[in-house]
Formats: C-alpha cells, sequence, structure tokens
C-alpha cells in the first residue's frame, strides 16, 4: 500500500487492522494513518464536545462576524479605490487621505481574515497533542553501502587506471570555465584611469582657456556677489558642468574675513600643494568629502570649520582645509582661482591634487 | 445503448483514485498531512520574515511596471508641482510617478519599503532566538550558515532597492556605497569603475541595480529559503524540554489541520500589519527629498534601520589612514576598516559561530531540544555583547540627530560612541553572565525548598520566616530539565490562577483551592460598598 517502505510500520507490512471493517470511525482510520508515520495521537479533546452550546454559538458568531468585517472592508477599498478623488492637487484636500484609507480598509481586511482563521483554529477545532518519533535513518550499514557504490562507480570510470584520461579532462575543462568567466569580466571591466579621469575635473582648461566658476542657473561670478563671511557652490562653466556628470567638480568657493584670509594665506604658504591658490581674501575648496564622497557643506562661519553630515568630519578652512575632526584623513583640494579680463572668477588650472575619496594607487 | 447510471457521490474518491494510479502521492501526502510541529510563539519569528517576503514579491512585481530603471535626464511635468520643470532622472520621475500618478501607487511603494524593513527586522529577531537557544547546534549549524547568509542578502536586496529612486538622499548612499568599494587596496579602483562603467555616478549604474534587485537578488533569496525551510522540514524543529518532550521525538500538532491554518491566519496578519503601515505611516517621501545631485546633501542624513550600524562604525573611526611607502606611495584609506573588514569579521564570525562552540564546549552530539538563554551563561553573555556592539553602532549611525535633539555636542556624541563600542560590550558580558548566574542560582533555590508564598510565620522564639511551598511531596531535592520552574503559587494551583483578560478582566477570578496540605487562604471578609449614594 505504500510506495516507500522506510517507516518501521511500513517495512511490518501495512496495517495491523482492517481498513474495510464497518465499525471503524473516521478517526480511528486517521490515528492509524498517524501511527504509520511513526506518530501517536496522546491527546485529542474537542473544544466544545456538546454541540450547540451559549460558548459555541458565541465562538461561531465572532468569526462570522470577522469575515463578514472582512467584506466590508474589502468592499469599502474596492469603493474608495474607484470613486475617492485620488489626484494630487497642492492644496490640503481629500486626496491627500486616499493613500490612508486604502491601508486603512486592506488591513482591516486582511486582519479580518487572520482573525477568522485564527479564532476558528484557536477555539473551534480540537486541541490536540501528538508526538512525532525522530529517526535518524541513515544508518552506519547505509552509508557504508552509498560509500561504496560511489567507489564503484569512481574505479568504473577507470581513471586511476588512465591516467591520461584524468589530466586530458582536467586540462580541456578548465579553459572552458575561464570562457565562461572572460565575458562576465571582460564586459564589465572598465580602466579607471583612463583620460586620467579620476586626478581631473570639469576645471581643466579647455583648449588652454581656464575655466570660469559658475552658479548652479550657470552664471558667472564676480568677487562683490559674495559678502564677507559667505560662500557659495561653485561649478565649472563648462557643457553639463552643473550636473552630475561632473560630479566631482562642485566646489565651495568662500569670502574669508580679512584677520582669517591672512591665516590662510600664510598656511598655504606653507604648504607646497597650495601656495598662491586664493585669489584676495576668496578661497575655493573641493565640496566632495575626501572620506566618502558626501558634499562636505555645513559650513561653520564662526569657527572656519566646514562639516560633512555624512560622517562629521571637519575640516579647517584657514588651514589648507585640513581634517580636525572625524574619520577623514586627507585635506580637501584646493581650487587655485583668478580673475578673467572680465573680472569674473576663473580656475587657473585643474585641482592638482585628486578629488573626492580615498583609493589604493592615489599619488 | 445502455446508459450509465453516474454516481455523483462516488466522483471524488474515483478521481483521486485514479490522481494517485498516475501520480503515486497517496504516501508522501499522507506524512505531510500528518507531520508534528511544536508550538511556541518564538518559533513564528521566521515565518514573519517569510511572510514580509511574499509581501515584497507581490508589491515589488506591482513597482516594475510603472518603475522606468534609467538615468536618462528628463524634465519633469507630473502632478507633484513643487517639482515640475526639475531636470531629474527617468529613475527618480517614475518614482514620483508611481507615488503621484499611479492609482493606488504610492500604497504599493510603501507597503514594498515596510516590508522590506519588517523583512530584515524579523531575520534579526529570529537570529537571536535561534541563538539564544542554542538552535544552531548540531544537526543545524548549515541551516544556521543558511540563515546567515540570508541577512546578507537581505541586506544587499535592501541597499539595491533603496537605491533605485535617485532621490537626494539614497543618491548620496550610493556616493558612499562607491567610496567603500574605492577604498579596497589595490582593486578599489578597477573595481568600482567596473560597477559603475566609468566614474561616479556614470550613467549604467540604475539598471545594474535593477536587474540585480528584481532579478539576481531575489533569486538568490528564494534559492536560500527554500534551502532553509526545506532543513527545516527534513531535520524537524526544534522543540522546548517539557513533559513527555525528548531529543528523538517531537511533541505538538500534526500540520493539518490546526497548525496550517494558524500559519495561513498569521500570513494574514503579518499581511494586513504592513498594509495598515503602508497606508498609515508614511516612509521614504522621495519627493521631499528632490533629485539626486552630487553638491546637496542635507544633516539627518540615515540610511534604512539594517544599514546604520555600518554608518556607526564609519563615523566611530579614528583617521588612520595607511601609507605604504613604495614607488609613488599607495594608501589604504580609513573608510576601508570599518565598512569592508568590520562586516567581513562579522560574517565570518557568525558563520563559524556553531563551530567554534562546538569545539569550545566539546559537545559533538546531535541536539533536538532547545536552552534556556540563562542555562548556557557564556553564549547568553557573547549574544549580548554581540546586540551592545551593534546598539552602539547604530544609534552611533544617527549620533548628528542625537545630538542636534539633546543639545549634546556632536564631537562628545562621536567620543561617546568610541568610548561606548570598547566599554559597553564587555560591560555586557559581565552583567549578563551574572544575571544567568543568579537565575540558574533562584530555579535551583525553588526546587529545593519550594515556592515563596509571601507568608510571614512567627516563630516561638520571636523570629519571622517566610512559608515555601514545598515543590514535591517527598523531601529530596527535584531535579532540574531545563525548564520553567513555577515561583508563584497561582502557577501550582494553590492560588487561583492568574486573571485573564488584557485591559479589564474577562472572567470572574476563581475561588482558590484550600486543602490541608497548603497554607490557608482566608475568605475575604464581607464589604459594604462605598459610594456617593450610600447613605
Amino acid at each position: 500500500m505504500s510506495t516507500h517502505a522506510d517507516t518501521p510500520a511500513d517495512k511490518a507490512g501495512g496495517s495491523p487492522i482492517d481498513l474495510d471493517d464497518p465499525s471503524l470511525t473516521r478517526f480511528d482510520i486517521v490515528r492509524e494513518g498517524a501511527r504509520l508515520d511513526d506518530i501517536e495521537i496522546v491527546h485529542y479533546e474537542p473544544q466544545f464536545p456538546v454541540a450547540g452550546t451559549k460558548a459555541e454559538r458565541r465562538v461561531t458568531r465572532f468569526v462570522s462576524f470577522l469575515f463578514l468585517l472582512t467584506g466590508a472592508a474589502a468592499t469599502a477599498f474596492l469603493a474608495i479605490y474607484i470613486w475617492w478623488p485620488w489626484e494630487y492637487k497642492l492644496a490640503a484636500g481629500p486626496d491627500k487621505l486616499y493613500t490612508p484609507l486604502l491601508g486603512l480598509t486592506l488591513g482591516v481586511a486582511l486582519l479580518g481574515i487572520g482573525f477568522g482563521i485564527l479564532t476558528w483554529a484557536k477555539k473551534l477545532l480540537p486541541k490536540e497533542i501528538s508526538i512525532q518519533a525522530r529517526h535518524d535513518t541513515s544508518t552506519p550499514e547505509s552509508r557504508k553501502i552509498v560509500g561504496n557504490t560511489m567507489l564503484y562507480m569512481a574505479d568504473e570510470l577507470g581513471v586511476k587506471r588512465r591516467p591520461l584520461l584524468g589530466a586530458s579532462v582536467l586540462a580541456g575543462l578548465l579553459p572552458v570555465g575561464a570562457v565562461a568567466a572572460a565575458p562576465l569580466v571582460g564586459g564589465l571591466i572598465n580602466n579607471p584611469h583612463k583620460n586620467n579621469q579620476m586626478m581631473t575635473t570639469g576645471f581643466q582648461p579647455v583648449d588652454g582657456k581656464p575655466v570660469r566658476l559658475v552658479r548652479e542657473d550657470g552664471t558667472p561670478v564676480r568677487p562683490d556677489d559674495i559678502s564677507t563671511g559667505g560662500q557659495i557652490t561653485v561649478f565649472p562653466g563648462i557643457p553639463h558642468g552643473v550636473s552630475n556628470k561632473h560630479a566631482d567638480s562642485p566646489t565651495l568657493l568662500i569670502h574669508l574675513r580679512e584677520s582669517d584670509a591672512e591665516k590662510a594665506r600664510a598656511n598655504n604658504e606653507r604648504n607646497e600643494h597650495n601656495r598662491g591658490y586664493m585669489w584676495g581674501n576668496y578661497i575655493a575648496y573641493s565640496k566632495i568629502c575626501t572620506h566618502a564622497g558626501c558634499p562636505a557643506s555645513l559650513y561653520e562661519q564662526q569657527t572656519n570649520l566646514l562639516l560633512c553630515p555624512c560622517h562629521q568630519s571637519q575640516f579647517l578652512i584657514t588651514d589648507n582645509a585640513k581634517p580636525v575632526f572625524g574619520p577623514a584623513s586627507r585635506r580637501l583640494p584646493q581650487l587655485p582661482i583668478e580673475l578673467d579680463a572680465e573680472g569674473f572668477f576663473v580656475a587657473k588650472s585643474d585641482y592638482t591634487e585628486a578629488v573626492g575619496p580615498d583609493f589604493w594607487e592615489r599619488p | 445503448m445502455k446508459r450509465r447510471k453516474v454516481d455523483v457521490r462516488a466522483v471524488p474518491a474515483k478521481a483521486a483514485n485514479a490522481v494517485d494510479d498516475r501520480f503515486q502521492v497517496s504516501t508522501p501526502l499522507r506524512r505531510l498531512l500528518n507531520k508534528v510541529f511544536p508550538d511556541h510563539w518564538s518559533f513564528l519569528l521566521g515565518e514573519i520574515a517569510l511572510f514580509s517576503f511574499i509581501v515584497l514579491l507581490l508589491t515589488g512585481v506591482f513597482l516594475t511596471f510603472f518603475f522606468e530603471p534609467a538615468l536618462t535626464e528628463v524634465i519633469y511635468n507630473g502632478s507633484y508641482a513643487p517639482l515640475r520643470g526639475t531636470h531629474m532622472t527617468a529613475a527618480y520621475a517614475s518614482t514620483l510617478e508611481i507615488s503621484f500618478d499611479v492609482r493606488g501607487g504610492l500604497i504599493m511603494r510603501q507597503m514594498h519599503h515596510w516590508a522590506a524593513l519588517l523583512f530584515m527586522a524579523s531575520i534579526v529577531v529570529h537570529m537571536l532566538r535561534v541563538f539564544f537557544t542554542g538552535a544552531f547546534r548540531k544537526p543545524r549549524e548549515v541551516n544556521w550558515v543558511i540563515g546567515s547568509l540570508l541577512f546578507w542578502v537581505g541586506f544587499l536586496a535592501g541597499f539595491t532597492g533603496y537605491s533605485l529612486p535617485d532621490d537626494g538622499l539614497s543618491g548620496t548612499g550610493l556616493r558612499i556605497a562607491s567610496a567603500i568599494m574605492l577604498s579596497i587596496p589595490v582593486i578599489g579602483s578597477w573595481v568600482t569603475s567596473s560597477i559603475f562603467g566609468g566614474e561616479f555616478p556614470g550613467d549604467i549604474i540604475i539598471s545594474r541595480m535593477f536587474i540585480a534587485h528584481v532579478l539576481l537578488v531575489p533569486g538568490l533569496l528564494v534559492a536560500l529559503i527554500s534551502a532553509h525551510l526545506g532543513l527545516v522540514f527534513k531535520q524537524k524543529h526544534t522543540q522546548w524540554p517539557g513533559p513527555g518532550r525528548t531529543n528523538d521525538n517531537v511533541v505538538g500538532e500534526r500540520m493539518f489541520p490546526r497548525y496550517a491554518l494558524k500559519q495561513g491566519g498569521f500570513f494574514m496578519l503579518v499581511f494586513g500589519v504592513i498594509a495598515l503601515m503602508g497606508g498609515l505611516m508614511q516612509i521614504n517621501p522621495v519627493w521631499l527629498f528632490g533629485p539626486y545631485e552630487a553638491w546637496v546633501v542635507s544633516a539627518a542624513s540615515q540610511p534604512d534601520w539594517y544599514v546604520m550600524f555600518l554608518d556607526g562604525s564609519t563615523r566611530l573611526m579614528p583617521a588612520w589612514e595607511i601609507v605604504i611607502p613604495i614607488g609613488d606611495g599607495y594608501v589604504i584609506p580609513p573608510l576601508f576598516w570599518p565598512t569592508v573588514v568590520l562586516p567581513g569579521i562579522l560574517v565570518g564570525l557568525s558563520l563559524a559561530y556553531p563551530w567554534l562552540e562546538a569545539r569550545q564546549t566539546k559537545d559533538y552530539r546531535s541536539h533536538n531540544l532547545l536552552q534556556r538563554p540563562r542555562d548556557t551563561p557564556v553564549r547568553t553573555a557573547l549574544g549580548a555583547m554581540a546586540v551592545t556592539f551593534f546598539m552602539v553602532l547604530t544609534l552611533t549611525g544617527a549620533n548628528d540627530v542625537i545630538a542636534e535633539k539633546f543639545f549634546i555636542s556632536l564631537n562628545a556624541m562621536t567620543w561617546a560612541g568610541r568610548i561606548g563600542i570598547l566599554l559597553a560590550p564587555p560591560l555586557a558580558y559581565y552583567l549578563t553572565y551574572r544575571i544567568c548566574l543568579g537565575l540558574q542560582q533562584h530555579d535551583r533555590e525553588v526546587l529545593a525548598h519550594g515556592v515563596e508564598t509571601g507568608i510571614i510565620r512567627r516563630l516561638p522564639d520571636g523570629r519571622f520566616e517566610e512559608v515555601h511551598q514545598p515543590l514535591s511531596s517527598g523531601h529530596g531535592e527535584l531535579e532540574y530539565t531545563g525548564w520553567v520552574v513555577p515561583k508563584k503559587m497561582n502557577r501550582l494551583g494553590a492560588l487561583g490562577p492568574a486573571i485573564k483578560g488584557f485591559f479589564y478582566p474577562i472572567e470572574k477570578p476563581v475561588e482558590a483551592p484550600v486543602s490541608p496540605g497548603h497554607p490557608p487562604v482566608e475568605e475575604r471578609p464581607e464589604r459594604s460598598e462605598i459610594s456617593s449614594d450610600n447613605r
């Protein structure tokens, strides 16, 4: 009667009871099935042995109520979905309630089903305790048999007797494995150093002409445009300069106060990298944090600190933007600036250090 | 022609026989219907993850019908007026379209996001249950490994999905992810450039993450989840010790009908709660963040909760840069340690833990009975240490928000985190260890001397002592069986059972049984009711 024969009962040759015996109840057969699976139903207790008691009717009513509630909520969901004014308007209006109402009705409908099923199962179905035996079906004998079978098959292949076969299969298949990997690696691989892209930004002079510093709307910047102690974000004045295509180019142009500017100039002089990069009291630093590449854009005017909101690295702008707190280990690169003939800010040259997060081969 | 009479009542049986003749399913089906599952609330935590995953698949498929995974620049012209005329990517514009111009799109998006958070949260809580009860021990080590991998694959699924809308917040997250890849020694710049198809952000990353998010990662998740469930099924669930429960049996309910029905009901509850959250609780309002622009960021930029611990570890890392002075010099940036090495160590430790513990305790037997956390103080204390480590990092991931809301210096928060990450875990270890020993001792005390009754007796010499109710009729000490020891009189049936009901009693308290062996419980004296009109 069974196709598998690995439980003891099956091996023993099926049921000891006669399944066609008319005096058997259906539960007797269920119990017999459980026995075949090494399960003993030790406790089986109907929750309402007497039919139609007040308590049973109460539970039945409650379950029915839950399913009817689900029906009502689901209908309400559909009605709201179809007829509620859902299109977005700027002012306050009924459209703002669309999503909450959908969530409420859908949630109530689903919770109704959930609690309905749970109450049904927990309050109406008989309580039971069954015990099933765990079996270690793997015996040492079966392990030995399977192990020997596998070894036998390996022997039949005869790689041991004919070593050339093994060597040639290995030598032949290894390149096939490489073939599988090649298109993936070859297609995806991309040289990070082509066009020296990690070392250049949008401020690289175009045909020897220095690039202007422009605002977000693309207009060039004069010194008068920034009040003392103020700062603006500037971009390279080239096509797509103000876009993510030049994600490493955004720069902070800061108008320092006189005393701070003197300090910054003196510190610039000490640093061979930044010598003469300021113009007057104006100084320009890369806005891209050298730690993880967020814009280091919180400028504390009083302390002259630039703070990156992502990981709180702080850079002292009066001293070559050296990191003074947080996880950043490298100065923000400084952009050498001057004025062109028309009195607009330009970049004397591109950044002379790598902009953005640090990497292994940065010189 | 002879008319054949069709016996309608015999049709199902005949059809079933016909099916079984061909596919021979009756015996496997009987095994399935009969399979016994042990029951305990803590066994349902993993189920929440499974059910959230199903909701994720359902809502996710809906979202793919409308989302356009492209970085092509478009000018927004949809319903959300404040952003009309803004340059943005097609990915961001289509996310706005789902939120404002697709009927019911917003609730789907929000349900998808909430389900993802719930998925990760329930995985973590389920893992804690498995860890603290020792369910990972032989023979279930491999399933522990699969479960740990599920966390990290889920992490990947979450991150790739979070980055798809290309809004201001997720773009910043992606920028940080690129910096993390860039920080890997030797191959960092090549890996980053290959994944992004050039310099950050390039113009291909969203479509690559899209196919990872909708096909590769979910495929891996489905495979791992199937293996996980298959192993639970094959190896049978663990159970708590208790009357009649041994290492060689499973005591519980058969799968059908009660257990399966309860599972189905529970799925509907999880689904319903996600629907309520998706409708009533706003999440990731990308239209407020604006499109990603490399030069815009705001304070309080936090990732989803399960990424916050890595954000925290990054914030705490001191600026230790390693320079290798060969040629032009090579650099290992400080970002490398908290974001690549730390997760690597965490993965390695968690995967190896079952074998490490078995080696330490020299316990190589198979275990199907769970352990109470108090009975394995070292493991419990190690777990508390890990949780504390995670909590310090997660809180640090939001330290700018904490600093702002509680008027604390940001730098002080960072230093508190740096010191806390070193001191708090060992402290948690010590405290947990002592608490476990204390609980163990109290269990043994109750077994030896009985339950405290709260009755104080005065002895003839004037001393006072508390009356204890012994648990056994004999005078011998009872043996601890690894299960709950009753510590209150009502658990023994010597007092009325605890009153049921959440907000108010749903049944009258039962009169306490009085027997000669138990301390007498006096009947309450009649009291006249005191009320305002009682004169």
